[in-house]
């Protein structure tokens, strides 16, 4: 069922260009489907799917977790002159599992008076919110989990979730320090919410539609960072911003503001328990950008430049999953070097530059945009 | 309009303050030579430490088993945490005479706080410091040394 | 009766009471405050000192006059240096011994290099409070060269304890010359790049302008000196008040602001390295030749009466007064330790503020927690 809708959108035209049909991974993923459906009842096709697409996101969550763990510590690293982990493996790759394997090892210690359901309850929101978000994500032509009609805002609705969990873990902690880093981060992703939202209309006035796959399908002739004009890189830039903020990294990290709050809402977390934060707050960095590559920077669509034949050719021949990954990783990267760069803000002065700044500029930037596309001037 | 102004002023300003410190971040990034990390126990056999660095008391030796300390104590009044102790015992020269001389100098690396007023102190230039830095013991007995060795014996001509 | 007593809700119980430290990232230390909240907002800063009490003071007491060196080292051990040489210049004042040119010179450049290094290592510890944590990195990077020389020289890195009564414990190493100009080359291409990276920052500005404003009036009566006071505009610097070693004998420039916030108090230490390298510079290629120390007797006794040799340390001025009784132990040996008085202040120009503020504020004072408790 969930391959079905797969294939049915991003079936290839017959006027394709060869690379797309070569690189297309709807004849795979329909290959399966109809396989399954043959050897079993619709039901169980569908609950087989599910199963194998959980174990995939499962792996795929935890292989992206541990390289951004570590290529973090690497770049952050190198930013301060150092040579950061380099002592499990060469060049230190293994460090990060080294660290899961001891995270794994230590006791989970439970708090006095503290909510103990809440308190185990929390990382799991957490988690499950980063891993409905990856659902939506177009990967590659055709890797698609489920291609919403309305995928940008399901995305967004959904990482906005993840507060809930950092809510109540400040909450059931029964610890001060949590509760201030958690009604931070509550007051910091109500407002930045609306700041990525309207970054992202733009881009959706722009597009015409709300659907990821679309979206990338619309930007084949070029990437929407360069077709919208100054609009549409001033919500790139709104949108990198808010949402460094709304993954409470980076200058906007005061839900854990280390040198205030210790370690803010999961101070009292331990063990695997904390190890769900810390991934967490990679993985949302990893969707975060992923929806920034998707929908400002083209997915997985290659980098094409005009007439450039050749050029273009020649960019054909990178897969497109490398390309999202490529695209992915720099914005990660862009991210990575705002936080270890900049000094912390202050909560009020983080809600400042919300409302005083970034909204305003993001509602003009929303009515320039809709004029652009009215006049058809964009290209 | 002139609080329009400033308000774009005050945005290009920030921005353009954040890009000068991402500056300096990237231009590090991109320039991995500046590293200025040792990686320290791969490197500790070209690991050359300063000659003055005071990392432990020792007592040189001669090759004749000889020393050139006469047990006189100044290192342990000097001392300011009693890190060193003199154990003496009185011996008989060759011409007869009893003479105090030193049975035991016994230093104490875990209290010591390497003020060096021991070493200036001694009249005789017995005892020196010395730049082995690795002390790490598993048991802390092992951090009271005797510093001179068994037998050995007080280098001619040392009053 | 218990229920009407939990019905009763006062303002001081409305109060939200964290505890910051004593092992905290912030303090620095084994400081611990007290910090009253109303929302993220400070009412009341009580600084609670005394986790990392060695009885230092008591201590000297008991050990000679040479032996005092190697515990004032570890008071505030990031201006070791300096502390010694206030111990060494009241010993020497009290036995009325004259210290040859080439010692003055050489413990003025060494107290120098002590403060910048500290400045480095506030600095980098400043930025970290502020969470721009690339700073914590350059600043140790850049001290290491300072240490590198240290180590040279002093045979030790942090605890140096080169100074003796009488002069220097040995003389400076063939390469010092060499090495600190090599280090004042380095360090002022390096320098601006701290004021690119958070100087000029725009967050900085925003959470260090007008940010725990300190009159001068306070600065004067709580007695704040160093950087912190001069910030202030409490001319407070004893090196140009008082001058002792070298200081005499060369030119700098006092640095006084009037605005007296985080912010201020931040560039006084910046340009107080510049002002250390100048001094440096003044003075490297000119060491006079002589002896490294006079010949003192072996067991130092002091006349009977009380000596007191203020000097400026990297946070302020540190007082050490000596009241001998004419054995070769002090009778009492008290020190004016320049942080214990700076935290004074802390509850005074924090609260109002947000708890953002005071940890920046609390940063910008520059504590260096085993001077507090001695």
């Amino acid at each position: 069922m969930l391959f079905d809708i797969v294939s049915a959108n991003s079936a290839p035209l017959p006027s394709e260009p060869w690379w797309r049909v070569f690189y297309d991974f709807s004849s795979l993923t329909q290959s399966i489907n109809t396989s399954l459906n043959d050897a079993m009842s619709p039901f169980w096709t569908t609950v087989t799917e599910m199963l194998i697409i959980g174990v995939l996101f499962l792996l795929f969550y935890a292989v992206v977790g541990l390289f951004l763990v570590y290529a973090e510590r690497k770049v952050c690293a190198f930013m301060q002159n150092r040579l950061g982990p380099n002592r499990v493996g060469p060049f230190g790759i293994f460090q990060t599992i080294a660290d899961l394997v001891k995270l794994l090892f230590v006791e989970l210690i439970p708090i006095k008076n503290a909510d103990s359901f809440l308190f185990n309850l929390a990382p799991f929101i957490v988690i499950i919110a980063g891993f409905m978000a990856l659902a939506a994500i177009p990967f590659a032509m055709g890797l698609h989990a489920i291609d919403l009609n309305i995928g940008v805002l399901y995305v967004i609705a959904v990482s906005a979730m993840g507060v809930i969990g950092v809510l109540l873990a400040g909450w059931s902690s029964n610890n001060k320090y949590s509760l201030i880093g958690a009604m931070r981060s509550g007051a910091q992703i109500v407002s930045y919410e609306l700041s990525v939202g309207l970054s992202i209309i733009t881009i959706v006035i722009l597009a015409g539609s709300m659907q990821l796959s679309e979206i990338v399908e619309a930007q084949r002739a070029g990437w929407f960072i360069f077709r919208g004009h100054i609009p549409a890189f001033i919500a790139f830039i709104i949108f990198l911003i808010s949402s460094t903020a709304e993954t409470n990294r980076g200058p906007f990290d005061l839900a854990e503001a280390e040198s205030e709050l210790t370690a803010g809402y999961h101070t009292e977390y331990s063990g695997i328990k904390f190890a769900f934060f810390f991934l967490a707050e990679y993985m949302n960095m990893f969707i975060v950008a992923s929806i920034a590559a998707t929908v400002f920077l083209g997915g997985w669509m290659p980098f094409h430049v005009g007439n450039w034949v050749g050029f273009n050719i020649i960019m054909d021949f990178i897969p497109p999953f490398f390309w999202y990954i490529g695209k992915t990783f720099f914005v990660i990267f862009l991210m990575m070097w705002f936080k270890w760069t900049f000094p912390r803000l202050r909560i009020d002065q983080l809600l400042t530059l919300e409302w005083k700044f970034l909204l305003p500029i993001n509602l003009v930037n929303v009515l320039i945009m809709a004029f652009i596309v009215l006049m058809g001037w964009h290209f | 309009m002139r609080s329009i102004i400033n308000y774009l002023k005050e945005i290009v300003f920030g921005v353009w303050s954040l890009m000068k410190g991402m500056k300096v971040t990237g231009s590090y990034f991109f320039r991995p030579g500046t590293i200025v990390t040792q990686k320290y126990p791969n490197n500790r056999k070209d690991l050359v430490m300063f000659d003055r660095f005071k990392g432990e008391v020792v007592m040189p030796h001669n090759e004749k088993n000889e020393h050139k300390c006469t047990g006189c104590g100044i290192c342990e009044i000097n001392c300011p945490n009693g890190s060193i102790e003199i154990i003496s015992k009185s011996i008989v020269t060759e011409d007869g005479k009893k003479k105090r001389a030193i049975d035991k100098h016994i230093y104490r690396l875990g209290m010591c706080t390497f003020c060096a007023l021991c070493v200036k102190t001694c009249p005789s230039n017995a005892i020196a410091f010395a730049q082995g830095f690795e002390h790490a013991v598993f048991n802390r007995a092992l951090l009271i040394k005797t510093l001179n060795k068994p037998g050995s014996q007080l280098m001619k001509g040392v009053e | 009766m218990e229920e009407k007593v939990k019905n009763i809700t006062t303002d001081e119980q409305q109060e939200y009471v964290i505890n910051m430290g004593p092992q905290h990232p912030s303090t620095h230390g084994v400081l611990r405050l007290v910090v009253s909240l109303k929302g993220e907002i400070v009412k009341n800063v009580q600084p609670h000192i005394g986790y990392i009490h060695r009885g230092i003071e008591k201590m000297c007491e008991s050990i000679t006059y040479p032996q005092i060196i190697h515990l004032t080292d570890r008071m505030d051990y990031l201006s070791a240096h300096i502390n010694n040489e206030a111990v060494c210049l009241s010993v020497e004042k009290a036995l009325e011994v004259d210290i040859p040119d080439r010692v003055k010179v050489i413990r003025t450049i060494m107290s120098e290099l002590t403060r910048i290094q500290s400045h480095q290592l506030w600095w980098a510890s400043f930025g970290m409070d502020l969470g721009g944590l690339t700073c914590f990195f350059y600043g140790l990077r850049d001290r290491e060269k300072i240490l590198d020389i240290f180590e040279e020289t002093c045979g030790s890195r942090m605890i140096v304890s080169y100074n003796c009564p009488g002069g220097l414990m040995y003389d400076i190493h063939p390469n010092f010359q060499k090495r600190v100009k090599d280090f004042i080359k380095y360090f002022r291409k390096i320098l601006p790049e701290y004021d690119q990276l958070l100087t000029g920052n725009v967050i900085f500005h925003e959470r260090s302008k007008g940010i725990g404003k300190l009159s001068l009036k306070d600065a004067i009566s709580y007695g704040i000196t160093g950087p912190s006071g001069r910030a202030s505009g409490f001319s407070c610097d004893v090196r140009k008040h008082e001058p002792y070693s070298a200081y005499d004998r060369i030119i700098f420039k006092e640095i006084l602001f009037t605005e007296g916030d985080t912010y201020h108090r931040y560039v006084a230490r910046i340009e107080e390295m510049w002002e250390s390298m100048n001094i440096i510079e003044q003075l490297i290629d000119n060491i006079p030749d002589g002896p490294f120390a006079v010949k003192m007797k072996p067991i130092i006794k002091l006349p009977e009466g009380e000596y007191y040799q203020r000097v400026e340390t990297a946070r302020g001025e540190l007082g050490v007064y000596i009241i001998s009784d004419g054995n070769k132990n002090p009778y009492r040996v008290k020190f004016r330790s320049p942080n214990f008085v700076n935290l004074s202040v802390l509850n005074q120009i924090a609260s109002g503020f947000k708890i953002a503020d005071l940890v920046a504020i609390g940063g910008s004072l520059d504590l260096v927690i085993p001077d507090i408790d001695r």
